[in-house]
């Protein structure tokens, strides 16, 4: 089989902006978004992915972005959390997780933000045990996650008064 | 952790991407979802000089009935076997068991086709396919098989996929009607399979008509506990014959041992989960 | 202005968390940065017989590989900084890179310098190292035994040290009406912060100054060693520690890798980048806990404890780690007794060498060893006796008026009424209701149990003289700089180092009640030793007992100066004027007063000074604490067999904590929920495993299993208030308590349950396995 080229072109809409470049297929989506497009608020938390500190919305899904190749995301969406606050005026989920006390060191934040804006998209009123199997998706050595799942709790109730 | 370099190309087709493997064979990997070729290729454990990105081939895509088959694409993501009415209606065992898999992010990437050519020995999918009675259309440029899916899991990460064999579908045959349950006794780290059992039933006049029992996480590879359900056909799942059959889900397999569990622990907990997947899929039944 | 002291005051470093625009190390992004990666042993115990870097070299965009050779002579060795006396510590030399010798999986041999982290790592994989393996010993008991591998020749025995303290003769035990024994183990744990480590060096080749952004929760401390490693004077050096993203006491230890980092940068004059994939924090981190345990404790049928004795054998790894040597034996051996009134106590303890990586503080730091042993000898003498755990526990407490109460070994509790905390326990649980409906369970076949820590730990490090006098080559005081700007706007340096307990929070509280300035007006500035005087870091629940009260001595300087300040321009004299909230106030004239930042201004104008009061609105204290503060609590967890598979559910976890004067309560919560999953982590599920060869088994988190938000129910909490009486906040810390208390209290839970079945004890993690071959009378797995 033959190659001619190393690099990929790709176009990707990132937090509403399009952005294209030049990138070796074994570029991760995680990397590419922070050495390149310099939104380094995903952060890459494990190498076998597992703690999901790295998620972000790809195509209106949560996956982990440190196990998609950029050049998977080609032509897609991506919401990152520099996406998620509009106008200077925090998203739901953010102002909740302040709110809650749902983090402590900040490092998995983004991660479980971008988890919990899913979760909601998808289900608008989870009960606690939903939360908590949502969480599954993510790694958290700080908070023992209960001010987590309190955040995402606050969080549906302001959505659901349309706050 | 990052994957040695490799040449990406993106199939647009399902003909584009049967000449790809087949102009490479054994040097591409079909890349799905990724979320068990792209660990492999970050620990440098797969490195493979091609990969071929399938997330554009329509042919690999949709869920359908034909006949007394249910067609599901290679590409169905773990999601939407979770929430595709057909699935719901035909198959629901597939659904129980897509809903247990890893995390929610996960189960966003994750395909059907990746979870079986994958073959992990631990994985719930294929332990429900097995209960199931799935078989694989298999394409290349040499022709179409179809393989029974317990022919085609032949070991750990090891099956009877050809170099330059593309995996098209599924086909399970449509089971309305019959009960089913995936108990699963999960890792409490990688949240795969310690045991996973898959049980089906389909009952006439109070009694087990036919039995499916599809086993992950115990063997080298997922398998169906025959003997087990040899054992139920033509009972009353009455507590006895059901702890007897559950008893021998193990007989003839090499049991899998780790720092978790070791080959006898994971033997009874393979009897005690086989127990309760049937007595639940028996209760769905009932319901 | 209201009181801010004791409020759930929202965070204001989420500000910039939340919105993902926090500076972690690995986000330091600089023109022309090159990206560092280490070449890790893969073996336990091996000669090197050579490193071939030349294909790795020959890789474009390849920069450079360094190797132990060449760093002879150029790097000095990584020195530990403790040295317990009397302890025969055997010190060996911890060169950044192997030279002949690996003596761990993770130990580093070389380091590749490429343009970019994809061809650093390639470049990695491209290095060849031809290692002769010899054999190795990574258990603590084996490592001990006659014949065992040696790990460092100058070691006999691999012995690193023998510590002891108190002692208890052989009759007080031959006496006793009741004798106790028990051998625990305390298995290692893998800290895992969520951010792994990193560095980032810049040099700047006209000053010949090093800059380190790196993962520290003590910046001063690492810069000291640092500079001493990379032998440059202190003052070239700078260290930042932005944001942080946990430590757990991982990021107290100084490694070999950020001195090769910041060697790297100035001899390639380029700003270099590493960072730890999780994989290598497996190995390349340090490591906590790991001991074995002989405990012997002798008491009379009453319940009244009579003695209590530890031997204990604790694994140190392949070399000394920072505060290695004082983890088991200071942290640990000194408060054995716990929150019991026990006359005669000792500890002796083996710091032991093997072949695996280094172990050193883990949240909590030789307390969680102390109080699990004493917690779980509770609950077997008291089932030895036939007497209620509680009843035991409650008999042998410290009473309250006892206080300070000074333990068998010299340590002076501060305050404390346990019997408070242990009541408020009973009534949320209510005990006797609990103990029914588990009678009636055990009737269907269902099997609760209750588990119960009553805790107390030693924390909030510590007087500098007993720092001395333990052998830490540091002082424990801490440093706070108040500065008040013409404006009125008030910047606060403080030598702790946060990385997630919220001190931005916190210490802004505590200066704008103690100055009476708005809240808004106050930036807390961490984490930079070119910023910050001097410090000593964020460890041991010491930030807020220590840096806490070092801001609230300077907050009391300023408002002392302010008051002369006052006094003078409202002709007044200066008794007669009264600070209050944020105003001096001449008294009984409400209508003559100044704000604290109108003086200020005064301050710094200087016009019209009063004699003898220099300009300026700047106060410091360097506070060095006359004791440790010492919390306490009583933890509840209830627990759910199910005896077909030996699972455990936790059902209901109650906590109940004192950590002193409360200043953030929204803070205080989360540090307890935090903790107490982190203990309830090591009881259940935590465990790093190495095969005989010293292999470690457990590398990713697809086997280590860290706790998930779905195995916990909510935690309840509640509080009781006994302020220290040292400190001018009366706090105490609350950093480890969970993780002190929750550990013991679910390990007696899960006993507790097993009680048809008569299990005495079970070592951690109870993993399902365990739990069902102990109901099963099967023995241990083989």
């Amino acid at each position: 089989m033959e190659s001619t080229e190393d690099l990929v072109s790709i176009s990707v809409t990132v937090n509403g902006r399009r952005y294209a470049d030049q990138v070796e297929p074994r570029w991760l989506l995680a990397y590419w978004l922070r050495d390149r497009l310099g939104l380094t608020g995903t952060h890459v938390g494990c190498d076998t992915s597992q703690c999901g500190v790295c998620t972000v919305i790809l195509n209106g899904q949560a996956v982990k972005s440190c196990t998609i190749l950029a050049v998977q995301a080609d032509n897609g969406t991506v919401l990152t959390v520099e996406g998620l606050a509009q106008d200077g005026t925090l998203h739901p989920v953010q102002a909740a997780f302040s709110e809650a006390h749902g983090l402590q060191c900040g490092f998995c934040t983004p991660g479980a933000e971008m988890l919990a804006v899913a979760l909601l998209e998808e289900n608008p009123h989870p009960t606690e045990a939903e939360i908590r199997e949502a969480l599954d998706g993510l790694l958290c050595r700080c908070t023992g996650y209960q001010h987590i799942v309190q955040a995402v709790a606050l969080a549906a109730e302001r959505k659901g008064r349309g706050a | 952790m990052i994957p040695e370099r490799f040449r990406y190309h993106r199939a647009r087709s399902l003909d584009e991407a049967l000449d790809l493997v087949a102009q490479a064979p054994g040097q591409a990997r079909i890349l799905a979802g990724g979320h068990s070729l792209i660990p492999l290729m970050k620990l440098r454990l797969a490195q493979p000089q091609w990969v071929i990105d399938v997330e554009e081939v329509a042919e690999l895509r949709g869920i359908r009935e034909e006949g007394e088959v249910l067609h599901i694409g290679a590409m169905t993501r773990y999601r939407e076997l979770m929430t595709d009415p057909l699935v719901a209606r035909d198959a629901p065992l597939l659904a129980l068991a897509a809903r247990r898999v890893g995390d929610l992010q996960v189960r966003n990437r994750g395909t059907v086709g990746g979870a079986l050519c994958h073959a992990d020995p631990a994985a719930d999918l294929p332990a429900a396919a097995l209960a199931s009675d799935a078989e694989l259309e298999l394409r290349s440029r040499r022709g179409q098989r179809r393989v029974a899916l317990g022919d085609f899991l032949q070991g750990p990460l090891t099956t009877d996929l050809k170099p330059d064999e593309v995996l098209v579908a599924i086909h399970v045959p449509r089971r309305p009607g019959w009960g089913v349950a995936y108990q699963k006794f999960p890792h409490p780290a990688s949240g795969y399979a310690v045991v996973g059992v898959a049980a089906a039933i389909a009952a006439e006049s109070g009694r087990v008509a036919r039995v499916c029992l599809g086993v992950t996480g115990v063997g080298p590879r997922a398998y169906r506990a025959a003997a087990s359900e040899e054992r139920l056909v033509g009972t009353g799942l009455d507590p006895e014959v059901l702890r007897a059959a559950s008893a021998v889900v193990t007989d003839g397999i090499a049991v899998n041992h780790d720092q978790f569990a070791s080959a006898e622990y994971r033997r009874h907990l393979a009897a005690t989960y086989a127990e309760r997947a049937l007595a639940a899929a028996w209760a769905a039944i009932q319901a | 202005m209201n009181a801010l002291i004791g409020q759930p005051v929202r965070r204001r470093e989420d500000a910039r968390l939340v919105v993902g625009r926090g500076q972690f190390t690995d986000d330091v992004q600089l023109p022309g940065m090159v990206y560092a990666v280490m070449v890790r042993s893969p073996h336990a115990h091996a000669r090197i017989r050579g490193i071939d870097a030349s294909r790795a070299l020959g890789m474009p965009g390849v920069l450079a590989v360094f190797t132990g050779r060449d760093l002879e002579g150029v790097l000095g060795s990584v020195p530990t900084a403790w040295i317990p006396p009397n302890s025969d510590l055997k010190q060996t030399p911890h060169r950044p890179l192997a030279v002949d010798t690996v003596r761990y999986v993770g130990d580093a041999v070389a380091m590749v310098v490429a343009e970019d982290r994809y061809v650093a790592r390639d470049a990695a994989e491209a290095v060849v190292v031809d290692y002769e393996p010899l054999p190795a010993v990574a258990d603590v008991m084996a490592a001990v035994a006659e014949g065992a591998p040696l790990v460092h020749a100058d070691a006999p025995g691999n012995i690193a040290l023998h510590w002891k303290a108190g002692e208890v003769p052989d009759e007080v035990f031959a006496r006793a009406e009741v004798v106790v024994r028990q051998r625990f183990r305390q298995q290692r744990l893998i800290p895992n912060p969520m951010e792994p480590r990193a560095a980032v060096a810049q040099y700047d080749s006209a000053t010949g100054h090093l800059t380190v952004w790196m993962t520290s929760q003590n910046p001063h401390i690492h810069r000291f060693i640092l500079a001493g490693i990379l032998g440059i004077p202190e003052h070239h050096l700078r260290v930042v520690a932005q944001d942080v993203g946990g430590g757990f006491g991982s990021k107290i230890s100084c490694y070999p890798d950020e001195a090769l980092v910041a060697h790297a940068a100035r001899v390639l004059r380029r700003p270099v980048k590493w960072v730890e994939d999780r994989s290598e924090h497996f190995t390349a981190t340090t490591h906590g806990r790991d001991h074995v345990q002989e405990v012997e404790l002798a008491g009379r049928r009453d319940g009244t404890i009579e003695a209590l004795r530890v031997k204990a054998w604790a694994n140190l790894g392949a070399y000394l780690s920072t505060a290695a040597p004082g983890v088991p034996t200071i942290l640990f051996g000194l408060i054995v007794n716990g929150c019991y009134r026990i006359p005669q106590a000792s500890t002796e303890v083996f710091g032991v060498y093997t072949h695996t990586t280094p172990v050193d503080a883990y949240r909590g730091a030789g307390r969680p060893e102390a109080t699990y042993l004493i917690e779980r000898m509770i609950d077997l003498f008291a089932d030895a006796i036939g007497m209620d755990p509680v009843e035991v526990r409650r008999k042998n407490f410290v009473p309250r008026d006892q206080f300070p109460y000074t333990n068998p070994f010299g340590i002076t509790y501060d305050s404390g009424d346990y019997e408070r905390a242990l009541q408020r326990a009973l009534e949320r649980i209510d005990y006797a209701a609990l103990r029914r409906e588990q009678a009636a369970l055990r009737a269907q076949g269902r099997y609760l149990g209750i588990g119960f820590s009553t805790y107390v730990e030693m924390c909030g490090l510590g007087p500098s003289e007993v720092a001395g006098a333990v052998g830490f080559q540091g002082g424990l005081w801490e440093h706070a700089t108040v500065r008040v700007h013409p404006s009125g706007k008030v910047q606060v340096f403080t030598g702790a180092s946060p990385h997630g307990q919220g001190e931005e929070t916190t210490f802004a509280q505590i200066v704008a009640e103690k100055l009476g300035v708005p809240f808004e007006d106050i930036e807390v500035v961490h984490g930079d030793t070119d910023r910050i005087t001097m410090g000593w870091g964020t460890y041991g629940s010491r930030s807020l007992a220590v840096g806490g009260s070092a801001l609230a001595v300077a907050c009391q300087r300023l408002v002392e100066k302010g008051q002369r300040i006052a006094a003078h321009r409202l002709e007044a004299a200066v008794e007669d004027v009264v600070f209050e909230a944020g105003r001096y106030q001449v008294r009984g004239v409400p209508d003559r007063s100044l704000g604290f930042q109108e003086v200020a201004l005064q301050a710094h104008l200087a016009w019209n000074l009063p004699p003898g009061v220099e300009p300026g609105m700047e106060a410091s204290s360097a506070y060095n604490p006359s004791n440790f503060t010492f919390p306490f609590g009583t933890h509840v967890a209830v627990v759910e067999v199910d005896p077909a598979t030996g699972a455990v559910e936790l059902k209901r976890y109650v906590a109940v904590d004192d950590c002193g004067t409360p200043i953030n309560p929204l803070i205080i919560a989360g540090q307890v929920h935090g903790g107490i999953v982190q203990g309830v982590g090591q009881a259940l599920w935590e465990g790093a495993v190495y095969g005989e060869d010293g292999q470690l088994l457990t590398t990713s988190f697809l086997d280590y299993a860290m706790p998930k938000a779905r195995f916990f129910p909510p935690i309840e909490t509640e509080a009781t208030v006994t302020p220290s009486p040292h400190n001018p906040l009366g706090v105490k810390g609350v950093g480890e308590t969970g993780t002190i208390a929750a550990t013991p209290a679910v390990v007696n839970a899960v006993i507790d349950a097993l009680k048809p079945w008569n299990v005495r004890h079970l070592d951690m993690p109870l993993t399902p396995e365990r739990v069902w071959r102990a109901i099963h009378g099967k023995g241990a797995q083989g």
